[in-house]
């Protein structure tokens, strides 16, 4: 059921990602990590669909946040991120997807693996686990490509200062801050030992990317110990469907 | 191995698509491969989508579980991949 969102809200997070906010009247509510369908129907007829992963913490009512990146060469990310105004409508249909999920009853120490873009329900389920009071220790590896690109960066600083039980490494792809110990380049083996769970802690991990990161970022985690059904990830790329 | 060997997103990109048709969220069900007798959730497939429709093979043995392509108001729905999906009916109640 596509139900009509109303934009309240946009905010630049980078040059190019861009965090929509959006009331929807009989929201049904949804858990961290889950994501919506998003359609936009030009006046004359032809409609373009894409998923994204929602943003914000589930008990936020009505409100349903997505962070967009814009691609080079797409179709509907660079109307959001560009053309979208307050008060402009879409449609939206979801939540969907049930199992690349957190929810505040679970207790084992949590590893996140961000790629990217990819930490944007990895992000819903640290304010998932902030709103609710949850004691459960996350951890964050954030691959990224330059301290430009990182999304919500003030909102992470906050938490990694204030010991909020959230511990946060940013491993940086292209180019990192000056005297930044770790010289840029992917992830690596020696990189999950030093700041990851160790699999004897029974974590959960949840990882997020392009394929290609999460590829070699589960292949890592295998390779550490880590049981492959420990392992919950979510590869995003294009998924237009159009009409 | 070079990008177009990482062609694929997983199952969960599904769970839209798979929403149209099913009242259950089928990304948390379970199936098992007809081809190699894996029984993994769906979440886990990979899941091709640069092609009329969408085409999930199993992670395991990448043979073909599922196939679905819609034209105008008709979709079509091939399932002979897996022999049987186990799903969780608590969601029904």
């Amino acid at each position: 059921m596509w139900r009509t969102a109303t934009v309240v809200a946009v905010r630049d997070e980078t040059a190019t990602a861009r965090t929509i906010t959006m009331e929807v009247p009989d929201w049904p509510g949804h858990l961290a990590g889950q994501h919506v369908d998003v359609r936009l129907t030009a006046t004359d007829g032809y409609s373009a669909a894409r998923s994204y992963s929602i943003a914000n913490a589930p008990n936020s009512g009505m409100r349903v946040e997505l962070t967009v990146e814009r691609l080079p060469n797409g179709e509907v990310s660079p109307y959001l991120t560009q053309e979208l105004r307050v008060g402009d409508q879409m449609e939206i249909k979801g939540p969907v997807g049930g199992w690349f999920v957190w929810q505040p009853q679970q207790t084992e120490p949590i590893q996140l693996l961000a790629g990217g873009a990819g930490l944007v329900p990895l992000m819903a389920m640290i304010r998932s686990r902030q709103s609710a009071g949850c004691a459960a220790p996350f951890r964050l590896l954030y691959s990224v490509r330059e301290p430009e690109a990182v999304l919500y960066s003030d909102e992470l600083r906050v938490l990694s200062e204030n010991d909020r039980g959230v511990a946060l490494t940013y491993a940086y792809t292209r180019s990192a801050p000056k005297d930044w110990p770790r010289a840029p380049g992917r992830i690596d083996a020696s990189l999950i030992a030093n700041t990851s769970w160790s699999s004897t802690a029974g974590p959960t991990c949840y990882v997020c990317g392009p394929t290609s990161f999460v590829e070699r970022a589960s292949n890592l985690l295998i390779a550490s110990g880590y049981s492959p059904d420990r392992i919950r990830t979510e590869r995003f790329g294009p998924t237009g469907e159009q009409r | 191995m070079n990008s177009h060997d990482y062609d694929y997103l997983d199952g969960n990109a599904a769970a839209g698509e798979l929403s149209k048709i099913f009242v259950m969220d089928m990304t948390t069900a379970e199936g098992c491969c007809m081809h190699c007798g894996a029984t993994k959730h769906f979440a886990e497939a990979h899941l091709y989508v640069k092609c009329p429709g969408i085409v999930a093979r199993c992670a395991v043995c990448d043979e073909v579980l599922l196939r679905l392509v819609s034209i105008g108001e008709r979709a079509f729905l091939d399932l002979r991949g897996m022999t049987y999906l186990r799903l969780d009916t608590s969601q029904l109640q």
